[in-house]
């Protein structure tokens, strides 16, 4: 079963999502909460690396933490689903493992 | 835990030692794992292969020099994984690690490596059929 990678830290500042997608298995899931939503963002140089390399990967973002930081929904990349915290708690309980990049 | 299957679990270190109390934590979470007769693999990637480099010395900054425990994880803990491409692009190479390893109790108690390299895709797998991650 495929394993729920969760990022908390901003693609910008941080190597830790960097080396999240490298280490993505197919089937995988990708999470971006806290500062990690920063990364989700439509035009940002970071988006187009996670739908490269997420390619086999489905991506989500807490919705609270987007809209804390000012990232509006028509803002965020494609292909990246907005959830809220029961969406975070469904993710976690659909994978045999979470992975955190810390 | 008779009762209990053993679980796979694999501890995932990322950080250096010393500017961040991470990698510590970590170490004190495997004793208390191993403890529990788990199925105990480490990885270091990234800056965390810095946790087992060879000659550390913390005295000079007033810390403990932690890192000479994981020489004495001896034979509950056998398998560390280091990620060959977090090494070399650090200059670092198998030779600047701490020779780390167990006794086998099969063999006539031969001493073996319990360092491992692994490039960045078998690591990915390692992830993947581990029971439980925990990430430091």
């Amino acid at each position: 079963m495929s394993t729920l990678h969760t990022v908390n830290k901003s693609p910008y500042e941080r190597f830790a999502f960097a080396s999240c997608l490298a280490h993505i298995a197919p089937g995988d899931a990708l999470l971006m909460l806290e500062d990690g939503v920063l990364g989700a963002r439509r035009g940002g140089a970071f988006a187009k690396r996670f739908a490269e390399a997420g390619g086999a990967a489905a991506v989500y973002a807490i919705g609270p933490d987007l809209e804390a930081r000012g990232v509006k929904r028509e803002d965020v990349a494609e292909g990246v689903e907005i959830v809220g915290y029961d969406g975070f708690v469904d993710l976690v309980a659909h994978h045999a493992r979470v992975c955190a990049w810390l | 835990m008779a009762d209990n299957p053993k679980k796979k679990f694999l501890y995932v270190n990322r950080k250096a030692p010393y500017g961040t109390i991470y990698a510590l934590e970590s170490l004190e979470v495997v004793l208390i794992g191993a403890a529990f007769e788990q199925d105990v693999a480490l990885a270091f990637l990234d800056d965390g292969v810095f946790q087992i480099a060879e000659g550390q010395n913390a005295t000079g900054i007033g810390m403990k020099t932690f890192a000479k425990t994981y020489r004495a994880l001896g034979d509950e803990v056998r398998k560390l994984y280091v990620e060959r491409e977090s090494l070399s692009e650090r200059g670092l190479s198998l030779e600047d690690l701490m020779p780390i390893v167990y006794e086998d109790e099969n063999e006539d108690y031969v001493q073996k490596p319990s360092i491992h390299l692994v490039d960045r895709a078998e690591l990915a797998r390692l992830i993947g059929d581990s029971d439980v991650v925990l990430s430091f």
